[in-house]
């Protein structure tokens, strides 16, 4: 059904958009990370996709990725791309669905936020961030939310082990943070 | 011998009013900050308010999950997709069967045996799903209704919701943390006499929704804690991700049973109560309106769910037989592999997402070919509408708190997951 979304966006956006896919009933576009807020913004704004309601905003890491019964090529070497930032969008008025992926180096996990077009992805950017690390430029309050603030590291990365425990150590450092003193 | 006022200021710490100063008499002109929470007996869930108020009425509130956080994902990543399922219960444990279904749907959609399972184990989702639904419902108004110092419609609602634990639990062996539903089906079939009990069960509650409406609808003191308090606007729900009984409060005629068919719910007739000021009230309304959507749907259920088996007839993802792996080395060594490696589910990526009682619960699971999921992520509402809140509770009163956060509905398990 969303298919049509899949070709109107390779007919108007072709240079921002890596491919574009189905899996299981789902369409996805990858987009490039540079043009992801102006492919957002149309995705939001045009009658023909509205794309008004948020889903969810999620991350992959690709690290541990060996997938059996596939060919050896499709296992993540280090000169891929190790993170994979999801955004599950849904149109009220057309009732198509589409997951918008944006592929990030494992050095510089950056990309711009989504929170400014559709709020509900404050707090699910704000978990990426809290997760994996992925740090969303223009976002309005991008500090940790499940994990407390003296948390070290990204708990769903797939190099943070499991049994790993974390004591928590106050730190004077965070008192005065700026958010916090806000509320003084 | 101090004088009579200065032995009062020593005694009880402060002066009477008329012995106050002008400048004393006066409210502290500058903003306060009060925490709110983590445990607040008026807070349905663990979650902090950092309130910065001005007087009584709040100019901002910071709200702060996560005090319930138990790496549901992480820790879903490191067992079979068989063994999420009681982690699943835990998400929303006032209606985990439906956590069930959409963890269950999710798998099946990466394997292709989505739409595939038989149509009496769709059927026994549909029924305990629904019967899930209800003791959601039935908690929400309880609660919240008892927070505004309803007391006995909280006592009315916990009764009828404790027939429903006792039916799911004849169904499942548990009172609340099922783990009823297995991919490509249910684990066991309903008991004997189930039918019959479930419509005795539903005729009761029938009686009790008629007795709450009674006390509540009508009553003055609830209307007008409730009415005008929270209200949203349509658009600002869309943007927000709302969904469920609080976007349909605001208008948004959105229901994913409806809107995106699962399971057997197109044979299935029903209504979408919507409201239209996206107040307290109207998410009790609509709620209110969804439990007798349920008992309507269970009705029918029982009516046509036909006889047949409960579990798909797919080697990859059914137990063999028992007697057949008692019996047989084949079989027994299947037994072996599907409880010790897993279901192989082939390398993929689905989202699948199911009507739970807060609204859209999805279950986004990227598959590489082993039997653990390589990510599991959870798309829960509690989080989405607990995100709204800023927003609901600014300028409003701290007693107002009370009732946006009741009709929220926030379950700290499915929104710190």
């Amino acid at each position: 059904m969303a298919q049509k979304v899949l070709d109107a966006l390779t007919a108007k956006w072709a240079d921002a958009i890596v491919r574009t896919g189905s899996a299981h009933g789902d369409e996805i576009v990858w987009v490039k990370r540079d043009s992801l807020l102006d492919v957002a913004t149309w995705l939001r704004d045009d009658p023909a996709m509205a794309f008004d309601s948020p889903v969810f905003c999620t991350c992959i890491d690709w690290l541990d990725w060996h997938p059996t019964g596939r060919p050896p090529s499709e296992t993540w070497t280090e000169d891929k791309p190790r993170f994979t930032v999801c955004y599950q969008l849904r149109s009220l008025a057309h009732h198509h669905r589409l997951r918008v992926e944006v592929e990030l180096p494992e050095h510089d996990p950056r990309l711009s936020s989504l929170a400014g077009l559709w709020p509900a992805f404050n707090w699910q950017e704000r978990e990426t961030f809290d997760m994996y690390g992925i740090r969303f430029d223009g976002h309005p309050d991008l500090r940790r939310i499940y994990m407390y603030e003296e948390f070290i590291g990204y708990p769903l990365r797939k190099d943070y082990p499991k049994e790993k425990r974390q004591p928590l150590v106050r730190r004077d450092d965070l008192i005065d943070a700026p958010h916090k003193a806000e509320h003084k | 011998m101090p004088d009579q006022s200065t032995l009062k200021q020593l005694v009880l710490g402060r002066k009477d009013v008329q012995d106050l100063s002008d400048e004393e008499h006066a409210l502290p002109p500058d903003l306060m900050t009060v925490n709110m929470g983590p445990s607040h007996p008026a807070m349905h869930g663990t979650v902090r308010i950092v309130l910065t108020v001005d007087g009584e009425k709040i100019v901002k509130g910071d709200v702060q999950p996560g005090y319930l956080h138990r790496c549901f994902e992480k820790e879903s990543e490191h067992a079979t997709y068989t063994q999420v399922f009681p982690y699943t219960d835990r998400l929303n444990y006032v209606s985990p069967m439906i956590n069930n279904c959409g963890w269950a749907m999710a798998v099946e959609k990466v394997l292709g045996i989505y739409g595939k399972v038989p149509k009496r184990a769709e059927y026994i989702r549909v029924i305990v799903s629904e019967m899930s639904r209800m003791t959601d419902h039935l908690t929400c108004i309880g609660a919240s209704a008892m927070e505004l110092g309803a007391f006995t419609a909280f006592l009315y609602f916990l009764k009828a919701r404790e027939w429903l634990y006792e039916l799911l639990e004849t169904v499942s062996g548990a009172r609340l943390t099922h783990s009823y539903v297995r991919v490509g089906g249910v684990s066991k079939d309903l008991p004997a006499g189930f039918d019959a009990s479930l419509t005795n069960c539903l005729e009761r509650i029938d009686g009790v929704i008629a007795e709450v409406e009674g006390l509540l609808n009508n009553n003055k003191i609830f209307y007008d804690r409730m009415s005008g308090i929270g209200a949203m606007t349509k658009a600002d729900a869309i943007a927000s991700g709302c969904v469920g009984p609080i976007a349909r409060a605001c208008g948004v005629d959105y229901d994913v049973r409806r809107d995106y068919p699962y399971s057997v719910y197109p044979e299935l007739e029903f209504d979408v109560p919507v409201g239209t000021s996206g107040d307290c009230l109207d998410r009790y309304l609509v709620r209110v309106e969804e439990l007798k959507q349920c008992i309507r749907i269970l009705r029918q259920c029982l009516k046509q769910i036909p006889a047949g088996p409960i579990m798909i007839d797919d080697h990859r993802v059914a137990l063999p037989p028992k007697t057949d792996a008692y019996n047989t080395i084949e079989s027994m060594i299947r037994h072996f592999k599907h409880i010790m490696d897993g279901i192989r589910v082939p390398a993929g990526e689905a989202y699948a997402f199911v009507e739970g009682g807060n609204g859209e619960l999805g279950f986004f699971i990227v598959a590489d070919g082993t039997g653990r999921p390589y990510k599991a992520y959870c798309r829960s509402p509690s989080f989405v509408h607990l995100s709204t809140s800023e927003q609901l509770i600014k300028g409003h009163l701290i007693a107002d708190v009370v009732p946006i956060f009741g009709m929220i509905n926030m379950i700290g398990g499915e929104c710190d997951k």
